[in-house]
């Protein structure tokens, strides 16, 4: 409970760190950002009615003011509205956040079940040719950009084979399976290599010799013992590896339009809806920071040598 | 004794030539690569540039190894023409962060109190966004362009420098041989010079060369989403959003650009799988 008071503690400057950049990120992009607005909505006004709106939105007010304005505002739910749409930013984000919430846990779903028996089958089989082209196959994937990978997919068993819809007709579980395969691809690759040398550090040490030794069984050793304690590490870097996805949805997301968060920031970008972008920069980094930080938690509670204080090796 | 030791030795000298040779072989391959995309221009059989309306959408042929695309291009060039501006500016983004994220780590550590503090905590702001997160909004927020790009993703990948360069210097500080060459009158300059660097480039030079790839990728996504390199420039991640809906007709011409990537990654990675191995002295 201490350790969790200490963390969730150290979390307050991370989280002030977060609004702060968020902000001065569109504090920056936002001088000409009420001129931008009415453009975008195709209309052309004088500079008195640019001014006044400014004035209005507090854009003349000094740096500090305007960020402390906006951090109140935020705490209440408020993060302005969308310059294109004109609906409240929260809200948008709020409405597309399940879809790629939904997105990213089949990508993890998916990726455990590839990597987790093949990282362990390449760790209990080092060196042969098992573990060799397993290997390989995470070699290949690591050097693949995630576009490519939806590029392959859809070729492949799109458009060749007939197999699976192109581009999502909603938020079904048929659609979701190509953006799901994509990201869990690109993760897979990384994360079957974390799982094997986890569990062949595991397996190189003292007490697995032991055990052997005394005529226990190798699959007794490695289900019982070995995994019991590579689970840990796995876990950890497991809730690791959701930051890089999150970022990865914004691709994978515009490519199969997937009406999610990601394709949500990338269309705002496309058409400077700053509010939009800023929502998302901050919500997704908050977002990551608590996965870590419940990851973190999590790892003292089950770890039994964190948890009762032994320090032992 | 002796006669029971010498099978050892000689095993590991085995394992360094075949390590040292691996190490030529990958360097030579990256090399060529970069010399590759620096003469790309006289590479191109064609103007990547040049459009010819009579021969759009063209199968890959022996006049255009990759076909033609839709304004008639030879994609064979301009996928080798693609080189110069991911290549060049994916190893200018990497120097650079290197250069500067070590600087600061150095910084850090060697100023300790009040300078370290701040920095650091900077750092874990930047490192508190997931991914490519960050460096969207950077990107979207300064407007496309290969130097925005290139300066969104700076803005999140020198925290990781830093605080390798930090954790580093702070260890060689109780060095022995640190205490001993301060004691003996060295300047900062010079114990930063003459021993912070030399003992501290290892570990940076290998996470740099393993990050190439990551960041020809990334640098390629942000241009994909057209937050990086504009069309007409050939780039490859441009290029294939750009050729995207020609997928179904014509899948060479916005696959290639993805192979030429796979390909130079792969060729990065493996480069600095061995500089890894090569420099770990476990492993010697």
């Amino acid at each position: 409970m201490n350790y969790a008071f200490k963390r969730l503690i150290q979390l307050i400057p991370i989280l002030f760190g977060i609004t702060f950049l968020s902000f001065l990120l569109m504090y920056l992009a936002g001088s000409d950002a009420v001129t931008e607005m009415y453009s975008n909505r195709g209309v052309e006004v004088a500079q008195e009615i640019i001014d006044e709106r400014k004035a209005a939105l507090g854009l003349n007010l000094s740096f500090g003011e305007q960020y402390l304005n906006w951090l109140w505002a935020m705490l209440h739910g408020d993060m302005g509205a969308s310059f294109v749409t004109g609906e409240n930013v929260l809200t948008a984000f709020l409405r597309k956040l399940p879809a790629t919430l939904m997105l990213t846990g089949l990508s993890i779903v998916l990726t455990v079940l590839i990597s987790l028996p093949c990282g362990i089958l390449a760790a209990v089989r080092h060196d042969r040719s098992v573990d060799l082209i397993l290997r390989f196959g995470s070699f290949m994937g690591n050097a693949m950009p995630n576009f490519f990978v939806a590029m392959l997919l859809m070729e492949f068993l799109g458009i060749q084979l007939g197999l699976l819809p192109v581009i999502s007709s909603g938020t079904d579980l048929e659609s979701a399976l190509l953006p799901t395969m994509t990201l869990a691809i690109a993760m897979s690759a990384k994360y079957m290599r974390q799982v094997r040398s986890a569990v062949l550090e595991e397996l190189g040490k003292d007490y697995v010799l032991g055990a052997r030794a005394r005529g226990i069984s190798d699959s007794v050793i490695l289900w019982k013992n070995v995994m019991k304690a590579a689970m840990l590490t796995i876990m950890t870097l497991l809730a690791l590896s959701i930051g890089s996805l999150l970022g990865g949805t914004a691709i994978v997301e515009s490519i199969f339009m997937w009406d999610g968060v990601g394709k949500l920031a990338v269309d705002a970008i496309n058409m400077r809806d700053y509010p939009v972008i800023q929502a998302y920069v901050m919500w997704m980094a908050i977002i990551y920071v608590l996965v870590n930080l419940v990851a973190d938690l999590l790892y003292h509670e089950l770890d039994p040598r964190i948890r009762l204080g032994v320090n032992s090796k | 004794m002796s006669s029971s030791a010498t099978p050892t030795i000689r095993l590991q000298n085995v394992q360094k030539n075949t390590l040292q040779r691996k190490l030529y072989f990958f360097g030579a391959l990256a090399l060529l690569l970069v010399a590759a995309s620096f003469f790309s221009e006289q590479l191109c059989p064609y103007d990547p540039y040049m459009q010819d309306m009579s021969l759009t959408k063209a199968a890959p042929s022996a006049e255009h190894l990759l076909g033609t695309d839709r304004y008639g291009r030879d994609m064979f060039s301009r996928v080798i023409a693609g080189s110069k501006t991911s290549i060049f500016s994916t190893l200018l983004l990497v120097s650079f962060i290197t250069l500067f994220g070590s600087f600061i780590g150095i910084v850090c550590a060697w100023m300790g109190r009040k300078t370290d503090t701040v920095l650091m905590r900077l750092s874990d702001m930047f490192l508190a966004f997931p991914g490519l997160v960050f460096a969207l909004a950077v990107a979207a927020v300064l407007g496309g362009g290969v130097h925005n790009a290139i300066f969104a993703l700076a803005a999140i990948s020198w925290p990781k420098y830093a605080r390798l360069a930090r954790s580093q210097t702070l260890a060689l500080q109780a060095a022995p041989f640190m205490q001993a060459a301060k004691m003996a009158g060295s300047s900062t300059f010079k114990l930063i010079y003459k021993h912070v660097i030399p003992n501290i480039s290892g570990p940076i030079l290998v996470t740099a060369v393993l990050d190439i790839g990551t960041m020809m990728m990334e640098l390629a996504g942000l241009s994909f989403l057209g937050l990086g390199a504009k069309p007409p420039i050939p780039e490859w991640g441009s290029m294939m959003s750009d050729t995207r809906n020609l997928l179904p007709t014509q899948p060479w011409v916005t696959l290639a650009p993805g192979f030429a990537i796979f390909f130079s990654v792969m060729i990065f990675n493996l480069l600095g799988d061995t500089v890894r191995d090569y420099l770990d002295p476990k492993r010697r």
